[in-house]
């Protein structure tokens, strides 16, 4: 078992066309450097300078990751990681 | 024209041309409209605006269309009302009132955004518009729309009440009711922007849309005699507006239209829904979203994508944020129709009691100018007051039955 890793729409050009990859267990950027080395170029569009980008949201099963520990929370075998871009809009 | 650069990523900078578009590729950062300045500064002029009608395109020169306005030819230039009785029950020397209950067509500040969404989308050749709203943007699409010939769907949530309906179907869009709430139908109408041909006001217009909160900025200086206020209280929805108003205020310092900029911005919005105004007290940068519950609907976004944005003008021009309950806003909106005989929605009251809370608190002082940007129609929202109002008094059709409730009424006095 590994993580599950949603990717978004505009990302898949990058996993060739895969909505779902695995990633390995540890911290949210070592998962996403993990990412990088098996689709080059994933990294800097999901994260700036180890940061995850303002407008790119991700969630560790189901929960933002802003509210658990950033960067820093922890990803296990099974749990299921989801990338989504926030989307513009609003206003009512 | 030609004073537009193109569009820009807000987060990393990179350039597009202008498209219906507004998210970058690159890194998900909503895309803005980039001027040049420079060619601005040399062909906008304080006399040259005067001369102009009195609607929001005479600042034109700092609006993102080609050509000339094809929408909203009567919207805008709202009254700047200077508020001598309501300053003097706060205790203030010098206070205003940004009337924005009174656009046209739907009174509410929609009308400004609006109106240049659409001159927009005729520009790049669609003939049907669209947004997601809850009320004052499914107005002001519906009614802009309908003048100027557009086909229009406007996608609700289904659980919405009939009064609210009502003021958006007289125009005859497709409305359409989602089975969901507005975090849904906003989702799904992200989807529809991607597979039809359409002008998603609020989606795939946005860097444009937005552009036209700015016109509410530009008028406050003009009106104050082209100067900027000392203070300006905003609220929050997105927080597009606050940053709108601040990007006005700069772009006439920066195109030479006025010399000074010190003003202080601050942010308005209800307990019940505060994400912007939480993350500034804290002093936090992320904001948190939060589950909307507040009598202030047209204010209810619960992860607003400007906060961010909006959070820092506040910080940088040394403002401040604060929310206010259900019965203060309701206090609010009763004292804003007492003394001044401006009757605001529920944002109103959520302006005006934030207003009262930081010149409370010292952060508004009370010999400087202070603006407060009503911005839209209270008779839209009056279930908001059912049982806050006093009564009729009831009489017989008799001069005796008048006569003994006009002691009354002397007595209470």
């Amino acid at each position: 078992m590994a993580v599950k890793v949603r990717i978004p729409t505009p990302l898949q050009r990058l996993t060739q066309g895969r909505e779902e990859v695995e990633g390995v267990p540890g911290t949210v950027m070592e998962l996403i450097t993990s990412l990088d080395s098996a689709f080059p170029g994933i990294a800097e569009r999901i994260s700036e300078n180890g940061k995850v980008r303002r407008f790119v949201n991700i969630y560790v099963n189901e929960e933002d990751i802003r509210f658990l520990n950033a960067e820093e929370t922890a990803v296990k075998d099974g749990d299921e990681v989801s990338i989504v871009p926030a989307i513009a809009g609003g206003g009512r | 024209m030609g004073h537009i650069k193109g569009l820009k990523c807000r987060e990393c900078g990179r350039e597009y041309a202008i498209e219906p578009i507004y998210v970058c590729e690159f890194c998900f950062g909503p895309l803005e409209v980039a001027y040049d300045y420079k060619s601005i500064a040399g062909d906008i002029s304080r006399k040259k605006i005067e001369k102009r009608d009195k609607n929001l395109w005479r600042y034109r020169e700092l609006l993102p269309i080609d050509g000339e306005p094809q929408v909203g030819l009567d919207s805008g230039f709202t009254p700047l009302i200077r508020a001598d009785n309501l300053a003097r029950v706060l205790g203030v020397d010098e206070l205003y009132l940004k009337d924005d209950t009174v656009v046209h067509p739907t009174l509410s500040f929609k009308d400004r955004v609006v109106a240049i969404a659409l001159t927009k989308a005729k520009e790049f050749g669609f003939d049907t518009v669209a947004c997601a709203s809850t009320g004052n943007l499914a107005h002001s699409v519906s009614a802009h729309g309908a003048k100027a010939g557009f086909k229009r769907f406007i996608f609700i949530p289904s659980t919405l009440e009939a009064s609210k309906i009502v003021a958006s179907l007289v125009y005859e869009p497709n409305l359409i009711a989602v089975d969901g709430n507005y975090d849904d139908v906003n989702r799904l109408c992200s989807e529809i922007a991607n597979k039809y041909k359409w002008a998603f006001v609020n989606i795939n217009i946005r860097p444009f849309y937005a552009e036209g909160s700015k016109t509410l900025g530009f008028e406050v200086i003009e009106q104050l005699g082209w100067k900027a206020p000392d203070n300006v209280v905003v609220p929050c929805a997105s927080g597009s507006l606050l940053t709108k108003v601040w990007k006005s205020f700069k772009e006439f310092r920066d195109v030479g239209i006025i010399k000074d900029l010190s003003t202080k911005v601050f942010a308005a919005q209800a307990t019940g829904c505060s994400p912007i105004a939480a993350a500034i007290k804290q002093g936090r940068d992320v904001i948190r979203p939060v589950k909307p519950d507040t009598i202030a609907k047209s204010l209810a976004i619960g992860n607003p994508a400007d906060g961010f944005y909006a959070a820092q003008v506040v910080r940088d021009t040394g403002g401040y944020a604060e929310d206010v309950s259900d019965p203060e806003i309701i206090d609010a909106i009763k004292l804003l129709a007492r003394t001044e005989g401006v009757f605001a929605e529920t944002a109103g009251g959520v302006t005006l009691a934030s207003t009262i809370k930081l010149i409370q608190s010292g952060r508004i002082k009370r010999d400087e100018s202070t603006v407060i940007c009503i911005t839209g129609n209270g008779l839209k929202t009056q279930e908001a007051l059912q049982g806050h109002t006093s009564s009729p008094h009831h009489i017989k059709p008799s001069l005796a039955s008048f006569e003994e409730v006009l002691e009354n009424i002397k007595k209470g006095e």
